[in-house]
């Protein structure tokens, strides 16, 4: 065990670095600014703005101090033009002589100011949706969990039944229409004909209960599917029949002997629901108005408010690596045959 | 396999807790009291701070936390006493005085002197303050060489050398380059409010890393409008109190209003129709047509033009002839009546109609659509294009993601290929992509808009200039750059107003820019609201907001025409209404806040 979390740090690393790299060179190649809106400025005022987030640096630069851990913020440029009008830069120090930093940059844990949200740092944007979608994405999970488990053993235990067969379109439904279809119809039947539930917005359990299902939906009839695959190969197999033939209860049979089977698959798509639930959870963050991490990951994109987008990206490899790595140490524990060391 | 027992039995009751925990943490705080008064914001504000940020939401939000010299009345926009109880323009108009009141002070106790006012330009206007509407103060002698003129990495003039000056504790006066017509409304434009200038020398001393973001802070920032901020959350709201230290508090009535930032047009509509949000900026363009009929929708006119930018660059768009007849084929009225809907007004100006004092210059035209079209094929004709000529080029559209853009798109393009014989490939870029192109002249011809900052037609006018930011079409024209000249240095207002329209009617002629339509505003809100009228910038100013009671809104309603454009909807807000303490049913409504 314990090697094997050391081989997946070393590797989580190195991803974490290519995707910092990557995305950082793929944001700044991307055409368009984070300071370019409808009306242009004044190029003196569009150069001054552009120094104060270092835009003025060449790339690599900007890359380094971006990482850390030192702090590269010891001059910043303002703008003027020359006799012959061209635009100058002006490298002084910083203005008011404040000492610069030493240390800055990822590395220290700063993940910089955000350039459209002036009044925020992305540490704290991130700080404040993180918790909003780690409960919605929770509450979503649980709810697919215990939907898809149920649905899947029902299903496969009277495989070719009525029940199956309407489990089973049921679940082919929920994959095949997007959570933004379920929503709006949840929305006109539960808010306007029954008002029963708030339209949008955050705060109350009420107010998580429609997005957390919808979000949650397709991913239970996934794991309707999968559990009816596993629990319907693991009731043909011996060790059910001895259970059976020992004169268990059937109801022991299911829950204590072959659901653990059964759920195998299940486990092996948790990691892939979660990374699906962090990234999909912007349409429904859109829809029902939670200030969630979600929504920030593509308006961040939008913006080009490039620390922010960075945060957001850099946050979910993290998350999406860390939950990977939980679901295969879970897989020893549902199956001792499985070893980690072999990996 | 006991250590294994032990993570099986333990791991469960582990992520369970940390599970509640996390439920805890984010729904701390976040059962909230109904605020008094929930308008939809758009989207999250980039900043509060007054002086570094350009935009509606921002303006809103400002709007609420400061004061300016003067603030617009809520319905005609006219200045109305602020943080200046009176003033005087000398008679050449290049000098303004304004005498302050005496009663104002900032919400830390401070009071608000010329002094404040002084500091809070002149951070305005240094160039690292990094101000992106900087250039609006520049109509002040000596203010853009203040902002511009840098040594050492600090602005080269001392600020003395800036035509803003204190003659007293509680005087200031303004010199100015030219008359400025507009001078006035500019004072009540959100840039130009004050801000506290013990703010930020505390939050630097305190923070000296972070106090940029510091000194915003619900719990640092000081201000001089007519609430507070109690609390942001980003992407969620804006909390806001009212200011007890404001100058005319007593004609305040909220005690605490939200400003949301739904983004999503859909929702922000269904948070109206369910009584959350009482005021909502924009609704879903496919429910214009219900809206309408409401009586809670009522557009008039918005300072702003939706045009396409011809790129004269290239040929076959560098005729002139084929400019013209592409402007004179834009079906128009089609696209009033059945893509925007909501009361649309074509347009054959760049400027928008209505500003006082000035005549628009209207492109050339005959009376009906036909005969434009006959035009319009004559002169494709006459250019060499068409039967018997050289087949025209297929030409790109270039707009920005959106369904209506696409939809208007359509519409023109398909009315040129019908009667021009012109094929127009639609191309739709994401917002920041489409900027690029557009100002890099990657397009043919690009779907644009302007809206007015102040009420005066040199703010469309002096896009057009040869070289200017804004212009990206590519198009200049000495005689059009004299006449913008002319039209600043004139004193006599009736003069400058006519060399502006001499300099439109050079636009129409040349048709760079093909207008389309005026906008008309979409604000949509309780009908109980008071104090609030949708006027022709969308502005509206916080301090004369309130409910109305049962009595003051059937008096409302009876004032209705009878056009079947005032159907009654549900009027969100409190029976008994809300109004300010300087209001005698002030206390009847004491104690009793609710729903409807």
């Amino acid at each position: 065990m314990f090697r094997f979390l050391v081989r997946r740090f070393l590797w989580f690393v190195v991803t974490i670095f290519t995707v910092m790299t990557v995305s950082f060179f793929l944001m700044h190649s991307v055409k368009g600014g984070p300071f370019d809106g409808e009306r242009k400025l004044d190029p003196v005022i569009e150069a001054n703005i552009k120094a104060r987030y270092h835009l003025d640096w060449p790339l690599w630069r900007q890359y380094l101090h971006y990482v850390g851990p030192f702090n590269l913020d010891e001059n910043r440029a303002v703008a003027t033009r020359d006799e012959a009008g061209e635009l100058v830069l002006w490298r002084g120090e910083l203005p008011g002589g404040e000492p610069p930093k030493v240390f800055g940059g990822v590395l220290s844990g700063d993940f910089g100011p955000s350039f459209r949200y002036k009044d925020f740092t992305v540490n704290e944007i991130l700080g404040q949706s993180l918790p909003i979608s780690m409960l919605l994405g929770v509450l979503s999970m649980m709810f697919a969990i215990a939907l898809g488990v149920s649905a899947g053993i029902a299903s496969a235990l009277r495989p070719g039944s009525g029940v199956d067969l309407t489990l089973r379109i049921a679940a082919t439904g929920g994959i095949a229409l997007p959570n933004f279809v379920i929503a709006s119809f949840l929305v006109i039947l539960l808010v306007f004909l029954l008002p029963l539930l708030p339209v949008a917005g955050w705060g109350t359990i009420r107010h998580m209960l429609l997005p957390g299902f919808c979000l949650g939906l397709v991913f239970a009839a996934y794991i309707a599917r999968l559990t009816r695959t596993g629990m319907l190969e693991t009731l043909s197999s011996d060790f059910i029949r001895t259970a059976h033939a020992k004169g268990l209860a059937p109801r022991t049979v299911v829950l204590r002997h072959a659901l653990k089977g059964g759920l195998l698959p299940v486990v092996s798509y948790l990691g892939p629901a979660t990374a699906g639930i962090l990234t999909g959870s912007l349409v429904i963050e859109k829809i029902f108005f939670i200030p969630g991490t979600g929504s920030h990951f593509i308006n961040a994109a939008t913006n080009r408010d490039y620390t922010l987008a960075m945060g957001v990206t850099i946050l979910f490899t993290v998350l999406v690596y860390a939950l990977n790595t939980l679901v295969d140490m879970a897989y020893t524990l549902l199956d001792p045959r499985i070893s980690l060391e072999d990996e | 396999m006991a250590r294994q027992r032990i993570v099986r039995q333990v791991a469960p009751i582990v992520l369970l807790g940390g599970l509640l925990a996390a439920a805890i943490f984010a729904t701390r705080g976040a059962r909230l009291a109904p605020a008094d008064f929930v308008f939809n914001n758009g989207t999250e504000v980039q900043t509060l701070d007054p002086a570094t940020v350009t935009g509606v939401p921002e303006g809103r939000a400002i709007r609420m936390l400061f004061e300016g010299l003067v603030v617009s009345h809520p319905e005609t926009l006219e200045p109305l006493p602020g943080m200046a109880e009176r003033w005087e323009v000398s008679e050449d108009g290049l000098r303004y005085t304004f005498h302050l009141r005496q009663n104002a002070r900032w919400s830390n106790g401070d009071p608000i002197k010329a002094a404040d006012f002084l500091w809070s330009y002149e951070r305005f206007l240094d160039p690292r303050t990094a101000a992106e509407y900087a250039y609006m103060l520049w109509y002040v002698v000596g203010a853009e060489a203040f902002t511009t003129e840098v040594e050492d990495g600090r602005p080269k003039n001392a600020f003395d050398s800036v035509g803003i000056e204190a003659l007293d504790e509680y005087t200031l006066r303004f010199t100015l380059n030219a008359p400025t017509p507009f001078f006035l409304e500019l004072m009540a434009f959100y840039p130009m409010f004050p801000v506290c200038r013990r703010n930020i020398e505390e939050a630097q001393e305190r923070f000296p890393d972070s106090w940029r973001h510091e000194w915003l802070r619900p719990e640092n920032i000081v201000c001089n409008g007519p609430y507070l901020v109690d609390f942001r959350r980003v992407n969620d709201r804006i909390r806001f109190r009212k200011n007890p230290l404001y100058w005319d508090a007593d004609n305040v009535a909220f005690q605490t209003v939200d400003a949301l930032a739904v983004e999503s047009y859909t929702t922000s509509l269904n948070l109206y129709l369910t009584g959350e949000a009482h005021w909502i900026d924009i609704p879903p363009a496919n429910v214009i047509q219900e809206l309408v009929l409401r009586e809670d929708f009522n557009p008039v006119p918005y300072l702003g033009t939706y045009f396409y930018r011809v790129n004269v660059t290239k040929p076959p768009l560098d005729d002139k002839r084929v400019r013209r007849a592409l402007a004179l084929t834009i079906p128009r009225i089609d696209i009033c009546e059945n893509v925007t809907k909501a009361g649309q007004v074509p347009a054959y100006a760049l400027v928008p109609p209505g500003l006082a004092g000035y005549t628009n210059a209207e492109m050339a035209r005959a009376e009906s659509y036909d005969a434009n079209v006959a035009e319009a094929k004559r002169l494709i004709a006459e250019a060499g294009y068409g039967p018997g000529g050289k087949t025209f080029p297929t030409i790109e559209v270039h707009y920005n993601t959106s369904e209506t853009h696409q939809q208007i798109a359509i519409v023109i393009a398909d009315a040129w290929s019908k009667y021009l014989g012109i094929n127009a490939k639609l191309l739709n870029q994401e917002w920041k992509v489409y900027l690029d192109t557009q100002s890099s002249l990657g397009y043919d011809v690009s779907r644009s808009a302007w809206i007015g900052d102040y009420a005066d037609p040199n703010n469309f006018v002096d896009l057009f200039v040869t070289g200017g930011e804004n212009n990206k079409t590519g198009w200049g024209d000495p005689r059009y750059d004299d006449l913008v000249r002319r039209a600043a240095a004139e004193l006599d207002p009736a003069a400058r107003m006519a060399i502006l329209t001499e300099a439109e009617a050079l636009l129409m002629e040349e048709l760079p820019v093909l207008p389309i339509y005026n906008y008309v505003t979409q604000t949509t809100y309780s009908p109980r609201l008071g104090g609030y009228y949708p006027n022709v910038k969308d502005e509206h100013f916080p301090k004369f907001w309130y409910w109305m009671n049962d009595d003051e809104l059937a008096l409302k309603r009876e004032a209705y025409p009878d056009d079947g454009r005032h159907a009654l909807v549900t009027p969100w807000g409190p029976r008994e209404g809300l109004y300010p303490p300087s209001d005698p049913r002030s206390g009847a409504a004491a104690g009793t806040r609710g729903g409807d």
